[in-house]
């Protein structure tokens, strides 16, 4: 009977196509702007590792300014100073575990027909390919050994690889960053998690760096850093020495703690850590450390805009008032056929079967709507990006889950806005409208 | 077949109680044509929607093929429509949009047959009436005459016990007419049983059997036969 009563939605939207028409109208348009803020929101709050996103933690020590919490009411900084990190990286129990930073670098291909150009960088210990699961098209990442010899070895993304070396498998090549000679050990293929969450603090929807390089060997060559580096007091002394040795705050370091156990482990030491360093005369406020995992942390750093959020509720509204108005109309056109109702009561129609037939009229036009709505939802979001520029292109690419959701609200939107109208309908007296044609 | 037992039918409003029906009671055999007549506001209508269903009644007892109405539900009470009943209405009631085929379709998707059926009982159906070669045709494209043909086959298709007909042939001239009635008496002669509302006394006289009504009961009823010989039964 669904084809049979899915073709009858068709001739009755055929019947008054104007009527027809400003239902379409309605419901694209609400599905439309809510689609639109919807696929942002979606974007910016999805999950992105979910396999093991409740098996990464980001770590924070509160060794900041005892009169004012890094971040009201009482939030502990965002990232930790070298002399942190390196301690943890020496010492703490982790299954893996990394420090890591952003960085800007010069690079010199190969050959002397390619000039010189600037890469985006990101300084990073071994653990961090196998603890962010980054695959490789070729080779592998550098492993522990190598970040403890502190060997100049590169791992490339694959524009890259391609830009350089043509796609050409590049591993044992060696290319010159900031200056020196690094040998390739791998080229990862396609991945670009969304958001950015191994470092949401230096932008969470940017793209994510060209380049790969031991954290040791940056701070070797004193390789200049381009994230967030913040202070809560002075540093004492000039040059890149008394900066590693600061109190400021620049690294973003993550842990691999599959259990509970050495999630409790790891926090023990992160404890004896603080009270060894506040003997030692730092970490003057009071004991304040986190592990967060990766939508906690997420969360936490309000990956998701309240502005978008505003937006996506203000839009759903609008869809609301959309159906609202496609109620009155559903209303309208049901009870117009109100003698075709009572002859197919007369001729065996149950209540049931009528009923089922205009949800599924009501369906159709929701599905005519939902297209519609997808149609304009893929202009609002060409619309937020010519507005925003390249900053939000990340965020306005519908994936299919959108696109059936988009179908799905406005199917289930036009069949809740079309109860009202059918009940109405089937209840139509049969004897009185046979009677009065 | 049909058998009413004291049936009343009373409309409520607020202030005003009116009595269509006063405990009527009637009979209609198997394969019997019983005409009803009787003038506006007699309970001509309310009791064919009654009889086909349409309508519930106040009290009294409603036997339809051995079983009572009484009680069924909306869906029970459908299907039976669907299965022991068909209708021909004065206005004939089809389906503007849907071509003749899809018309006459209408009850038998309700019934569950499977496609091959329908279309089978569809030919047949619209051939008996003459129409077989019409059916990708509107209504719109079609006379009154032919599109009360169109109904007639709607109504047969599903191989009804009984038909209810409202004043079949008044939307009507007199040559169609004729038509039309030719055709419910070649229907009922194969069998099938008919019950019509008419305000024409000629096509009344058509019938096997006349049923007079009066102020929502039944004020005279006659057979042909009786009529021939000049005698008339109070009821």
């Amino acid at each position: 009977m669904f084809s049979y009563y899915f073709r009858l939605a068709l001739v009755s939207m055929r019947r008054n196509p104007i009527l027809s028409a400003l239902m379409i109208a309605a419901i694209g348009l609400g599905i439309g702007a809510s689609m639109t803020t919807i696929t942002v929101n979606y974007v910016m709050s999805s999950n992105p590792i979910p396999h093991k996103s409740d098996d990464l933690y980001y770590v924070q020590l509160d060794s900041w300014d005892p009169n004012n919490a890094a971040n009201e009411p009482n939030e502990p900084p965002d990232q930790v100073t070298w002399t942190d990190a390196m301690a943890l990286m020496r010492d703490a129990p982790a299954l893996r575990q990394g420090a890591q930073a952003k960085s800007n670098l010069v690079l010199e291909p190969p050959g002397d027909d390619e000039r010189p150009f600037m890469v985006l960088a990101r300084s990073n210990f071994a653990d961090f390919f196998p603890m962010f699961d980054l695959p490789f098209l070729y080779g592998s990442g550098w492993d522990r050994d190598a970040d403890e010899a502190r060997e100049l070895v590169v791992v490339l993304s694959r524009e890259i690889n391609d830009r350089v070396f043509g796609g050409e498998n590049s591993v044992g090549r060696t290319l010159r960053l900031g200056g020196q000679h690094f040998r390739v050990v791998g080229v990862i293929d396609e991945w670009s998690p969304m958001p950015k969450f191994y470092d949401v603090t230096n932008g969470p929807f940017d793209e994510p760096e060209e380049i790969f390089i031991p954290f040791n060997t940056m701070v070797d060559f004193q390789f200049s850093r381009s994230g967030n580096t913040n202070c809560w007091k002075a540093v004492d002394g000039n040059g890149f020495d008394a900066f590693l040795r600061s109190e400021c705050v620049w690294i973003q370091f993550w842990a691999e703690l599959p259990s509970q156990a050495e999630r409790d482990e790891y926090m023990q030491f992160l404890n004896s850590y603080v009270e060894q360093q506040k003997a030692l005369g730092r970490f003057p406020r009071p004991m304040n450390n986190r592990l967060s995992n990766v939508m906690q942390w997420m969360e936490n750093q309000e990956v998701v805009d309240d502005d978008a959020q505003v937006m996506m509720w203000l839009s759903l509204m609008f869809l609301v008032v959309c159906l609202l108005n496609t109620v009155g109309l559903l209303l309208s056109k049901f009870l117009a056929k109100s003698h075709e109702i009572g002859l197919r009561r007369a001729v065996g129609a149950s209540r049931g079967q009528l009923f089922t037939q205009h949800l599924v009229e009501s369906a159709t036009i929701g599905l005519a709507g939902g297209l519609l709505g997808l149609g304009l939802a893929w202009l609002g979001l060409r619309g937020i990006e010519l507005l925003f520029g390249d900053m939000v292109d990340r965020m306005t690419n519908m994936d299919w889950v959108m696109v059936l959701a988009a179908i799905g609200l406005a199917i289930v939107s036009a069949i809740v806005a079309g109860l009202y109208p059918t009940w109405r309908a089937c209840n139509v007296q049969p004897a009185a409208q046979l009677k009065s044609i | 077949m049909l058998s009413m037992q004291q049936i009343a039918k009373v409309y409520r409003t607020d202030t005003v109680e009116t009595h269509a029906l006063r405990e009527l009671t009637l009979t209609v055999d198997e394969g019997d044509f019983v005409a009803v007549t009787g003038p506006s506001g007699s309970g001509k209508t309310t009791f064919l929607n009654i009889a086909g269903l349409l309508e519930t009644f106040s009290s009294g007892t409603y036997m339809l093929d051995g079983r009572d109405v009484s009680n069924l539900n909306d869906s029970a009470r459908s299907k039976l429509r669907n299965e022991k009943i068909g209708f021909i209405f004065q206005s004939f009631n089809l389906i503007p949009d849907l071509n003749i085929f899809d018309n006459v379709d209408v009850p038998l998707r309700y019934r569950g047959f499977k496609s091959a059926e329908r279309k089978a009982r569809i030919e047949k159906y619209l051939d008996v009436v003459g129409l077989s070669g019409r059916m990708k045709h509107l209504p719109s494209q079609l006379s009154g005459g032919q599109q009360q043909r169109v109904a007639i086959a709607r109504a047969l298709a599903g191989e009804p016990r009984f038909l209810l007909a409202d004043e079949p042939t008044g939307n009507l001239d007199s040559a169609m007419a004729r038509s039309v009635m030719g055709l419910l008496k070649e229907i009922n002669e194969e069998g099938t049983t008919i019950v019509m509302v008419t305000h024409d006394p000629t096509l009344a006289n058509e019938a096997k059997t006349n049923i007079h009504l009066k102020d929502g009961v039944v004020s005279e009823t006659a057979s042909i036969s009786q009529l021939g010989n000049g005698k008339q039964n109070a009821a």
